[in-house]
Order: structure tokens, then sequence, then C-alpha cells
């Protein structure tokens, strides 16, 4: 397989505020295969949406970020790049899909014309080739009839249309890389599974990594080979997907996975809140940042900040964690 | 059309509602009774929206009915209709048997009272300039009530705030979970019977959603509330409520208890939004495995997602030129010409289960209910 499509190493993002200086990525790496699809989730505030766009080179020329740290895609320094150089790999390199699909398309500007735009930047060809190039992607993204709706303004499509659109752009030249924050939190529930399914289908046919980025654990949950979990701008468990669902090992991804309601359950049982609130990154906690929170929480937590700590590609960051190994790191050959 | 579409959701048959006493605690009788629900609004070049088609509901005391639909369903138009925040077109809306709709002002906001709302934003739906503390007193001050610096730490302690904390605070100090906690305290300072929440957890994250709930059940039980809780999460509308009233383009598809949401639900709507769940604990293993053995119904929606032809068929339909017949038909698996023709009636099924369907019945029978017609 060669070396990693990208590799993040202790990156961290600190922002300017008036209240003084917020670190709101704390000292974060991985690495990411080609075709690879990492998870990341976390709270609102955890870090996730500035380490995506700290990935994407988003944040190099903004005076008020201090970043620290390396970002290498396909061998290159992200952090070290022109802005030139950067609107040259957003693209063909790496693609993104935000949030909301209105804000992220032109009002005044037609589908067709958001799609042209995206192809030409990065190819030299012609107007009707980037049209016919543009009513492939629409097909491509599940767009019904899509001779009419290249014509048609962003106000005239629903919302998960909309995100198909977005989607049509990022994916114009074929990134390595594609990064999905919080790709479906504006739709509905059957439009998220539509959006969610095109990503995976998209991602077998064009063979691109995605880094896909939700606070709802289901969102990423059987969409993802590897998922890392974020609290307080630091990754404090990340795994393969499977054994992070079946078995969480740090309290705050425990937590988090027993907080959300069961379809399986009976009505009116209580869900396991976690109390208390993320901890202000202006000025955070000495030791581990989850243990205000925490159920299992012992002195030294508050005092020595804990290590991710990789037992195969099963990595923790907790004194002591939940569902520990039965045995130790020498009995885990056979994993991965 | 208000009337031929008309159908009925009615929890404990016959009890009558209404009468002049009026009282809250009479065994039986709904504390909320709305009948035949119709909301339109007109627009400029003489169409109409339908936003909600005849929905008709007895909340009863101490009650959760939790209503479930994507946006456009018309579920925030008919809490809104309920609350008269615009009345509604037609129908009745009866709060402790008292007829809220056609009046006014004094009479209106008297009648009224004693239903409370709260919103999905937690942050817009407070005034920024205020303080906690006076925010949570507004409510009966705007009544003329004297509300003592007790009543105000009682309620915000009631609601998980620490008074000393957030006493003096505005808004923008607070986190999005509490802002909402603050609008729940609001709320229950006008000592409501009625809580009519409208996707109080949808801006909200997970762990952060689970104290809400867990305040939401608290406070229902400490304040003898009945509550409407509207909601697009299948999972969350289930933990919480008693019954589910899934809507479909302003019109019920099916009323059934939560205990039997996910084995006994019938109505091919029902089944997809089931089938939307995402799953927690199957990576990549096929998905839907863990939705309960949604059958044909739930099978046959997803199949279809991948191909152009049937993402076609998913957009929701405008409320402005409804289908005919049945709304959900343009996207139901189990369609034929008799759902295009007549609109289904909501059929009692007993044990409190309503479905509005032609062939969900035929639905165990597999194929042979998508052949017919």
């Amino acid at each position: 397989m060669g070396r990693p499509l990208l590799v993040v190493e202790n990156l961290s993002a600190v922002i300017t505020t008036g209240r003084g200086p917020l670190t709101a990525v704390d000292g974060v790496s991985l690495s990411l295969d080609r075709g690879e699809v990492l998870g990341i989730v976390g709270e609102s505030g955890s870090g996730k949406s500035v380490l995506a766009r700290t990935i994407m080179g988003l944040h190099c020329s903004d005076p008020r970020f201090a970043l620290s740290g390396t970002v290498k895609l396909d061998g290159r320094d992200v952090l070290g790049l022109e802005p030139s150089q950067l609107r040259a790999m957003w693209g063909p390199e790496v693609g993104m899909v935000f949030q909301d699909p209105m804000t992220a398309l032109n009002p005044v500007k037609r589908v067709g014309t958001h799609l042209v735009e995206a192809v030409r930047k990065h190819q030299q060809v012609t107007r009707r080739d980037a049209v016919g190039q543009a009513l492939d992607l629409l097909d491509m993204v599940g767009i019904p009839d899509p001779r009419r709706r290249i014509n048609q303004f962003p106000h005239q499509l629903s919302g998960g249309m909309r995100q198909r659109v977005v989607i049509a752009m990022a994916l114009a030249n074929r990134p390595k890389l594609l990064i999905a924050d919080e790709p479906t939190t504006a739709l509905d529930v059957t439009v998220q599974r539509q959006i969610l399914d095109l990503l995976d289908r998209l991602r077998g046919e064009l063979g691109m990594a995605v880094i896909m980025i939700s606070h709802d654990l289901g969102v990423v949950a059987g969409r993802t080979d590897r998922v890392a979990v974020m609290y307080g701008g630091e990754i404090v468990e990340t795994a393969d997907a499977r054994s992070l669902f079946d078995a969480p090992r740090h309290p705050y991804a425990s937590a988090l996975l027993a907080a959300i309601p069961s379809l399986k359950g009976a009505p009116h049982q209580r869900l396991a809140a976690i109390d208390g609130t993320p901890p202000d990154l202006v000025m955070p906690p000495s030791g581990c940042r989850f243990a205000a929170r925490c159920d299992a929480v012992h002195d030294d937590c508050r005092v020595q900040p804990p290590q991710l700590i990789f037992d195969g590609t099963h990595g923790t960051a907790c004194h002591y964690p939940v569902n520990p190994l039965i045995s130790t790191a020498s009995n885990t050959s056979g994993d991965t | 059309m208000a009337s031929a579409n008309t159908v009925q959701v009615r929890h404990q048959a016959d009890a009558p509602s209404g009468g002049a006493s009026g009282a809250s605690a009479k065994s039986g009788a709904p504390v909320l009774s709305v009948s035949d629900l119709v909301v339109e609004f007109p627009l400029a070049d003489g169409q109409v929206v339908h936003a909600v088609s005849g929905v008709s509901l007895d909340l009863a005391d101490g009650e959760t009915v939790g209503i479930l639909g994507e946006s456009g369903s018309g579920k925030s138009s008919a809490a809104r209709a309920l609350m008269q925040l615009p009345p509604p077109t037609a129908g009745s809306v009866k709060l402790q048997g008292k007829e809220l709709t056609g009046r006014r002002g004094a009479a209106l906001r008297t009648d009224r009272a004693r239903m409370q709302m709260i919103f999905q934003d937690p942050i817009s739906s407070l005034n920024p300039r205020r303080r906690v503390k006076d925010l949570v007193a507004q409510g009966p001050r705007t009544w003329g009530r004297k509300v003592s610096d007790d009543d105000i730490r009682e309620v915000l302690e009631a609601v998980g705030l620490r008074p000393e904390v957030v006493w003096d605070r505005r808004p923008h100090e607070l986190s999005g979970g509490q802002c909402q906690r603050v609008s729940i305290a609001r709320a229950l300072m006008l000592d409501p019977q009625v809580l009519i929440c409208d996707e109080p957890v949808s801006a909200l994250d997970v762990s952060v959603q689970a104290q809400i709930l867990n305040l939401l059940e608290d406070a229902k039980k400490r304040y003898n509330l009945s509550v409407l809780f509207i909601a697009h999460d299948v999972a969350v509308v289930k933990n919480i409520s008693d019954r589910v009233m899934v809507m479909y383009l302003g019109k019920v598809c099916e009323v059934v208890p939560s205990s039997k949401l996910v084995e006994e639900a019938r109505h091919p709507y029902t089944q997809l939004l089931l089938a939307s769940v995402p799953e927690m604990h199957s990576s990549s293993s096929g998905a839907g495995s863990g939705v309960g053995g949604s059958g044909p119904g739930a099978s046959g929606v997803s199949d279809g997602q991948g191909s152009a032809t049937s993402v076609g068929s998913v957009e929701l339909p405008s409320p402005i030129n409804p289908p005919s017949g049945c709304r959900f038909r343009t996207r139901c698996p189990l369609a034929t010409d008799l759902c295009a023709a007549e609109a289904p009636m909501l059929r009692d099924l007993g044990d409190g289960h309503l479905l509005a369907c032609h062939h969900a019945d035929s639905r165990h029978a597999g194929s042979a209910g998508r052949g017919e017609g």
C-alpha cells in the first residue's frame, strides 16, 4: 500500500480570542490510508471542525490562528504551502463538503455555473466539455433529470438535492481525500440516509479516502473504517469502528454511546446523560480534560494528563479505561 | 377537502371531553382535545399550502404523545395552531374543555395560559438583553403576579441550573443546553398542564440531549404535565412518548403505542423512518439488520436508494399540490391505483394502534401486496 495518504503529527491550533489564547486542537496525530474512511466524533467545541479545516489548509494564512505540528497530504506539507499552492491543491487533492448546503452554494449562480467553475478551475477544457462533465457529475450524485437541474438556482432545490450538488462540486476534480464536515446534520433522517449511502457508493467508485466529521455517533457507525473520538481538542480514543462501538475504552466514548436513546429499549428509560459541560479551552484543566465529568475519576486523573496509548490499532488516552483488555498487549497480535 | 380527509385519533375512546367543570384531575377526560385540525396558508398567487389537513388527537392527563415526521410534514404547523399561533383554518382545539379557536385577545390569553411551548432554537427564543432571573419571571409578571426570588430559585433548581451561577447571566453567556433549561423553566413558571415541545433537542449535542430528555421526564412527573413532543428523531420520540403519531404531508399515517413502535408499526412511511435510523452496532454488515426485522416494506424502500430513478421519487411532494388519495403514495413501495383514487381512512387496529393505509395489512404477504391493483 505504501505510505499513508495523510499524516498529521502533533498538530495544534491556537486561536487568539478576547479572553486569551484558545487551544482548539491540542497535539493531534493521525494517519489515513488511501481509500480509507475515518470518522471524527465529538461534541460542539471539541475541535473536530478546526482540525478538519486545518488539514485542508484553510487556517494557514489566518492571523488569528497559530498552528504547529505537521500535516502531510501525499507527502506535501500543507501548513507550509503558499495561498496559490493551496488553491491548486483544493479540488484535485482534497475536497470538502460542509454542513449547510445553502451557504455553501452561491444563491445567484445556477447549479451548472458552480460545477463548470469547479471543473475549469483545474482542467484545461472547453466550456462545452465542462458542461458535459457537470451533467455527468449530477448524474453520478443521483440527481434525476440533470439537464433541467443544471439551469436551476440553489433555492429551487430541496436540502438533500443541494447537498448532492455540493458533493458533486467537491468531486469535480476527483480528490484523493474528501472531508465531510457534518454533511447530514441539516437534513432529514430519510435524506440523511440517502446522502450517507451516496458517499459510501462514491467512495467505492472513486477510491478516495474520506474524513467524516459528526457529533452523531450513529452517522459514523457503520460508515467508517476507523473512528477517532475528540474531547477538549484532543483525540481521547481511536480504533477500528467495530471495536470502538462494541467495546469503547475511554469513559467519554462509552458515555457518548450510552447517551443515545435506543430503538430497542422500552419507552421512558432514563438516559445516561453526561453531566456537566466541556472544558473551557482557554484555561484547560491540568489533568485529564474529561475528569470533571467522568464517573470513574481517580485522584491522579486531575493531576496527570493521560497520553494516547496504543494497543495494536486501538488507542486510548485514559488512566483507568473501561472495557480494558483481558490480557496485556502481548496477546493482541491477532488484532487488526 | 378537509372534511373528506378527516381522521380520528382517540386514545380513550369515549370519555366526553369538555363539560362545565373543566377540572384537570378528572380521570379519562383528555386535557387537550383536538379535532379535525386544518392549517392552510394562502399564497400570493391564489394557491394554498395545505400544511395540516384534518388531524385529531386527544392528550390524556399525564400522557406524552410524540409527533414524528420529516420537515414539511406539518408537525410544527399543527403545534403552533394548537397554541393559536396563528389560529387554525378550521377545527377545534379544547384545553380542559374550553374551546380556544375563535377566541381573541385577553380571553384567548387567559384560556391558553396553561398550555406552554418550547421551541427548537433555545438561544433565539430568549430575549438576548434580559438576565436569567428576569427571563424566568417574565411570564407570571406579564399576568401581574408577584414573583419572589425563592420562586425563581426553585424553578431554576428544578431544571438543573444553579441559581447563584446563572442568576445574572444573559442568554449569550449560557450554552445551548442551559438556554433550553431556561426555556423550560419559563414554561414551568406558568404552572402549565400541557407542554408543547417543538424539536426541543434537535439543536443539541447527544450528551446534552440526554440531559434535557431526562429533565423533561422529571419535570413531567413533578409538575404533573401532559406533553406533546415533536421531533424527527425516531429513537428520541420513542424514548419519551407513550404514543407516537406519525405525520406525513399534513396527515396522520399511523398512531402507535411507543412500546410497539419498532415491532408493530405497519405504515410504509413509519417503516421508512425506522429504516433510516443509523445502526449503532453494526459496522458495514447489512444495514437495517437491527431495525427489528422491518420486513419487505422497509427493505423495499432502502433497496432502491442507490439508483437515480428511485431518488426522484423520494422527494417530498409539494404541500401546495399534495398527491391525490394517499399522500405518501409517490414514495410508497406498496402503492397501487387504489392509493391514488382514495385517501385511506385512519382505522383502529385495537390497543391504541391506528393506521391509515390500504395495503399495510397485506405487507406480511410479501410481494403479493405490491402486485395487487
